[in-house]
C-alpha cells in the first residue's frame, strides 16, 4: 500500500551521510584489499581449463565478471537482465560439457531464479557455479538488494554446495576448488575492493572444511563470510578485556564440516557463538545447532545474525550497528553473554 | 483533458507550463543528487519530461491525500528511478520540499530505491526490476471490479523488457482487456553493463507490444508536446486494448555536459559539477 507511517526525517546533520548502496566494497577505511579477486581468479582458471565460460544477467561490472569478459570475450555471454534465462542457459551449457560461472546479485538468483536453479541445474547435478554479489547485508539499498535469506533458500535445495568466503584469499582459492567440484555450487561473492584478511593466518581454503583461525579458551566463534572477519576483529578487541576467543571459520555451509565443529565444541567450557551475515532463520546458526543437538551436544549457544525482518535502507555501517553485526556490537553482546552467568 | 480532470487536480490550474514543470523536476533531482554526491541523476534528467506530463497533465490525484481512492495510479517499476519520482512528487506537493535534503540519508522517507512504506505517493516497492507491470495488471483488474474509471500507469525501463515477467504481464493485460492500463517505457538505451540494444535487444519493441495485443506509440520522450500528445492519445483509445508508450529519452537531458559525457548506468558527476549542472538547467529554463 502507498504512504507511510514514518514521520518526516529531521534535516540531516551537516556532516553528509552516504548510504553504502553506491559503495562497492565492504572494506573498512585503511584496510588491506585486493581488487576483483573473483574476476582475476576466474581468468587464471580459464587459462588452464577450456570448459570454463562466464555468463551474467546485466551485472558483469557489478560482479567482477567484466575482468573475465575482457580476457575471454568469446567465452563470455551477456544474457541481459533475465535471471531465469541466465540459469537455464547455464544449465544448457553445462549439459554440453562446459563449466559455466553465472553471476547476478544474490537476491535475484535466490528469489527470482530459484525454480530454474532447482530443476534445470540442481536436480540434474550439473556443474553450474552460481556466483552472486551482495550476500546478506552488504548493501544499504533496502530489502530488494539485501539477500538476508539466500543461504536458507539454497540450504533447502538438495545437491547444491554453498560457499560463503570471508575475503579475497578465500575467493581466490575457492574459485578453482568449486570448479573442480563436480556439481552445482552457490558462491556468496564479495566484489570490488575486497578485504584481504586471511593472508595473516596459516590458512587455506578447502571445500567442505572448517578451519580454526585463532585459539581461545573462553568463547568459540563459529562463523562464515564477512562475519569471520568481524569475529576476528571482535576476538582481538575482547583480548583487551582478558577474554580469549577462538574463531572457527566455516566457509562451506553445505555440506557442513560437522566433524570439525563437534571436535571444537567438545573442547569444553566455551561459550559457542555462531556469527553469520544472514537471517537467523535457516543459515549457519541453525545448521550448527541442528548438528550439535543431533550429535548429543548442548553447549551454551548464542547466535549473531540478522533479524527475521525486511531490513531498513541506509548507510551500511549504521545498519550493521542497528542489526548487531558490527564488530563493536559483537564485542558488546559477547561480553553480555559471558556475564549472564 | 476534460474540465472534470482539471478540477480534480489543482496542479492543472496553476498555469505553469509543462516545460517549466520539467525544469523544476530536473532541478529537484540535481539537488538531491548533490546531497549524496551521487545517484541516478542521468535517468532522472532523461525522464523528467514524461513525469511532468504525467503529474501535471494526465494524472488525477490529491496532493494532500496520496491514497485518495479516486486517484489514477502511478507505479514506479524502476525502483532506482526513485530520485526522479521524488523530484516530481515534491513538485506536485505530495512530498514536502524541505525533505529533499534528506535524500538517501539514514531514516529518510526518500531512500535511494523506491519503497511504498517509506514515501507518500510511492505506490509500490521497487528495486527488484520487472515487477511493476504485473502489479499494474492486478490493480487495473481491481479498478474495473470496483467500477472505477481510473487509469493505472506503470513506468518501466528498457532493461525491464528483458525480464520474462514483463511479457507474462503484457500477455495478461491484453487477455484481460485492460484498457485502463498505460505502460510507459523509458527507452534510454542504457542498462547496467552497457547499451540495451547490445545486451538483450528488445527491438523492435513496438512490434512486440502490438503483436501482444496492445495499442502502442513511440515518441521522443524529451519533446514535451509529443509526450503530452501521446498521453492524450493513449487515454483516448476507444477500445479495450492496454496501451504502451515507448519514450526514446536521453540520459542527462538538460545538462549538456552530462548529455555528452560517456553514458553509463551511473553518470559520474564531480563534486564541483552539481552547481554547474544547476546553472546549465537554468540556462535552458523555458522563458
Ligand atoms: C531483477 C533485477 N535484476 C537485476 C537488477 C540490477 N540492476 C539494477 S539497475 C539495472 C539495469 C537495468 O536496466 P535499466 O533499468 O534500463 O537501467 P538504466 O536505464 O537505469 O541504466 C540492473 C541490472 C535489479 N535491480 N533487478
Ligand atoms: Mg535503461
Amino acid at each position: 500500500m502507498s504512504t507511510t507511517g514514518k514521520e518526516p526525517a529531521a534535516a540531516p546533520a551537516k556532516k553528509r551521510l552516504t548510504t553504502s548502496a553506491m559503495i562497492a566494497s565492504i572494506a573498512a577505511e585503511g584496510q588491506a584489499t585486493r581488487p576483483a579477486p573473483f574476476g582475476h581468479a576466474l581468468v587464471e582458471l580459464a587459462k588452464r581449463d577450456e570448459r570454463i565460460v562466464g555468463l551474467t544477467a546485466d551485472l558483469g561490472k557489478y560482479t567482477d565478471l567484466h575482468i573475465f569478459a575482457r580476457a575471454f570475450p568469446d567465452r563470455f555471454y551477456q544474457m541481459g537482465m533475465a535471471e531465469q534465462l541466465l540459469m537455464s542457459t547455464a544449465a544448457g551449457l553445462a549439459r554440453e560439457g562446459f563449466v559455466p560461472f553465472a553471476t547476478t546479485y544474490a537476491v535475484f538468483a535466490a528469489r527470482r531464479a530459484y525454480d530454474f536453479i532447482a530443476m534445470a541445474i540442481a536436480e540434474e547435478k550439473l556443474p553450474v557455479k552460481i556466483a552472486c554479489a551482495l550476500p546478506g547485508l552488504t548493501t544499504g539499498y533496502g530489502p530488494s538488494h539485501q539477500a538476508t535469506d539466500d543461504i536458507a533458500i539454497f540450504r533447502a535445495m538438495p545437491d547444491i554446495t554453498i560457499v560463503d568466503p570471508c575475503d579475497a584469499l578465500d575467493i581466490e582459492q575457492a574459485v578453482p576448488a568449486i570448479a573442480a567440484h563436480d556439481g552445482p555450487v552457490y558462491l556468496r561473492l564479495l566484489r570490488g575492493q575486497v578485504p584481504a584478511v586471511l593472508d595473516a593466518y596459516d590458512y587455506s581454503f578447502e571445500l567442505g572444511k572448517a578451519k580454526v583461525l585463532r585459539e581461545g579458551g573462553d568463547v568459540l566463534f563459529i562463523s562464515s563470510g564477512i562475519l569471520t572477519m568481524r569475529a576476528l576483529e571482535a576476538a582481538r578487541a575482547l583480548e583487551g578485556d582478558g577474554i580469549r576467543a577462538a574463531v572457527l571459520h566455516s566457509p562451506t555451509i553445505k555440506p557442513l564440516d560437522v566433524a570439525t565443529i563437534l571436535a571444537e565444541v567438545d573442547r569444553a567450557g566455551r561459550l559457542v557463538v555462531v556469527a553469520e551475515n544472514h537471517s537467523r532463520i535457516g543459515g549457519l546458526g541453525e545448521a550448527v545447532a541442528t548438528a550439535l543437538l543431533a550429535n548429543g551436544r548442548a553447549p551454551r549457544f548464542r547466535h549473531i545474525a540478522l533479524p527475521d525482518a525486511f531490513l531498513d535502507a541506509g548507510a551500511l555501517p549504521t545498519l550493521h550497528d542497528r542489526y548487531g553485526i558490527s564488530t563493536d556490537r559483537i564485542v558488546e553482546r559477547t561480553k553480555g553473554w559471558l556475564e549472564e552467568d | 483533458m476534460t474540465t472534470e480532470t482539471a478540477t480534480e487536480n489543482p496542479a492543472l490550474l496553476a498555469n505553469v507550463s509543462l516545460a517549466e514543470r520539467a525544469y523544476r523536476i530536473r532541478r529537484n533531482a540535481v539537488l538531491m543528487g548533490e546531497v549524496q554526491g551521487q545517484g541516478y541523476v542521468g535517468q532522472a534528467l532523461g525522464i523528467a519530461d514524461v513525469l511532468a506530463v504525467a503529474y501535471f497533465h494526465a494524472l488525477r490525484y490529491r496532493p494532500d491525500d496520496p491514497r485518495w481512492e479516486g486517484r489514477d495510479r502511478f507505479l514506479l517499476s524502476i525502483g532506482h528511478y526513485a530520485i526522479a519520482l521524488y523530484a516530481a512528487l515534491i513538485e506536485a506537493g505530495i512530498v514536502p520540499e524541505d525533505e529533499l535534503e534528506t535524500y538517501g540519508c539514514d531514516d529518510s522517507r526518500l531512500p535511494m530505491s523506491g519503497m511504498a512504506s517509506y514515501t507518500p505517493g510511492m505506490e509500490i516497492t521497487g528495486g527488484s526490476l520487472g515487477h511493476g507491470l504485473g502489479i499494474a495488471v492486478g490493480m487495473a483488474l481491481g479498478l474495473k471490479r470496483k467500477g472505477s474509471d481510473r487509469f493505472v500507469f506503470n513506468l518501466m525501463s528498457d532493461g525491464e523488457l528483458g525480464e520474462g515477467s514483463t511479457w507474462e504481464a503484457a500477455m495478461g493485460a491484453a487477455h484481460h482487456r485492460l484498457g485502463n492500463l498505460v505502460n510507459l517505457v523509458d527507452f534510454n538505451n542504457q542498462q547496467a553493463d552497457g547499451p540495451s540494444r547490445d545486451m538483450l535487444s528488445a527491438e523492435p519493441v513496438t512490434d512486440k507490444f502490438a503483436a501482444f495485443g496492445w495499442h502502442v506509440q513511440r515518441v521522443d520522450g524529451n519533446d514535451v508536446e509529443a509526450v503530452r500528445a501521446a498521453f492524450d492519445t493513449a487515454m483516448a483509445v476507444r477500445d479495450d486494448r492496454p496501451r504502451a508508450i515507448v519514450f526514446d529519452t536521453k540520459m542527462g537531458k538538460g545538462v549538456p555536459f552530462l548529455e555528452s559525457r560517456e553514458v553509463t548506468h551511473f553518470i559520474r558527476v564531480e563534486a564541483n559539477e552539481w552547481a554547474l549542472a544547476l546553472q546549465a538547467l537554468e540556462q535552458g529554463r523555458p522563458a
